[in-house]
């Protein structure tokens, strides 16, 4: 499991990096418009927020043994709480700064096998460009069919909403390794109709798009989250680029050791 | 991958290196589903702010 163990550490330093400068991206840019949403959720109708939210966690859990029955949702949701959430304030922050560190690990693991399919990523600017790629099938393809969303934005049945999400980073990345390390045409063609096809097949959309966020703050919302998820990619690719490329230096003497 | 030198884990047989390429790569898509995809409220709710900083299906 030498490779295997090359590949963690790596996409561990890398993930680190990313995830920590994605956190304080955050905590400036996006943050901040969530929890100004979070006061007109709490404006429109006081308890807006957790009777949307409560049902709609019933119907995904009730969905996956039958299909969707409104009638025992309405039932079970004034039993069903929200559960366990950390404290405003710094356990909030601190839970998100952990959440974009693992996630930022695990983006970076797929990125580093992945890209060691195609001879590994060998320096920063080639990092760059898989980060690039990393953006477009990761936040980009999904974010058009399913833009960045506020609380007490309306939207689709969530287990709709995530099989559509993976679907379309899957066909997208495909379609960018198809261009990328095929040179042939029909393959390309399919390439374009791969990342295309999500889009013809259509996100989950709600049923009625009327929420009390202003199309301003919203607007602001979504270049926000765009732009600090591009640079959290660029970050994460220039790592793995360059934490590789020292360990590959090194590697050439101590392969021996490593076997 | 055919150059030692650029190649992370050069002395691994090519079966191999695809199980081990293809179980990181798995790894992390599990660890991204359990933060950002996961439906238990508590997870939810912990990760709620970077769910939707991410731009990741949420509610």
């Amino acid at each position: 499991m030498n490779l295997f163990r090359n590949v963690v550490f790596i996409a561990a330093i890398a993930g680190l990096v990313a995830g920590v400068a994605l956190a304080c991206m955050q905590a400036f840019a996006t943050v901040p418009l969530i929890l100004k949403a979070e006061v007109y959720e709490q404006a429109g109708g006081g308890h807006q927020h957790e009777h949307a939210a409560a049902p709609a966690a019933n119907a995904t859990s009730t969905d996956a043994m039958s299909s969707a029955a409104p009638a025992p949702t309405e039932a079970a949701a004034p039993a069903e709480d929200e559960g366990w959430a950390p404290a405003d304030g710094f356990e909030r922050f601190a839970f998100s700064v952990l959440a974009n560190i693992v996630t930022g690990i695990g983006f970076a693991l797929v990125l580093v096998a992945v890209s060691e399919f195609a001879g590994g990523i060998g320096n920063w600017r080639q990092g760059v460009f898989w980060g690039l790629a990393g953006f477009a099938a990761f936040t980009l393809a999904p974010g058009l069919g399913l833009p960045p969303e506020l609380p007490a934005m309306p939207a689709a049945d969530l287990t709709e909403r995530q099989i559509w999400w993976w679907a379309t980073v899957a066909a997208t990345a495909a379609g960018l390794g198809l261009i990328a390390f095929r040179k042939s045409l029909p393959l390309a063609i399919l390439a374009v109709a791969l990342i295309v096809a999500p889009h013809i097949v259509g996100a989950p959309q709600p049923n009625s798009f009327e929420t009390p966020i202003p199309e301003g703050l919203h607007h602001q919302f979504v270049v926000a989250v765009t732009v600090t998820n591009l640079v959290f990619w660029l970050v994460l690719g220039a790592v793995v680029g360059v934490v590789r490329g020292r360990f590959t230096g090194t590697a050439t003497g101590l392969r021996d050791s490593f076997a | 991958m055919n150059s030692a030198s650029v190649s992370l884990g050069a002395t691994v047989s090519s079966q191999s290196r695809f199980t081990q390429l293809v179980l990181s790569a798995f790894l992390g898509l599990f660890v991204i589903g359990v933060v950002g995809f996961s439906h238990i409220d508590a997870v939810h709710n912990a990760a709620h702010d970077y769910r939707h900083s991410m731009a990741f299906p949420c509610h």
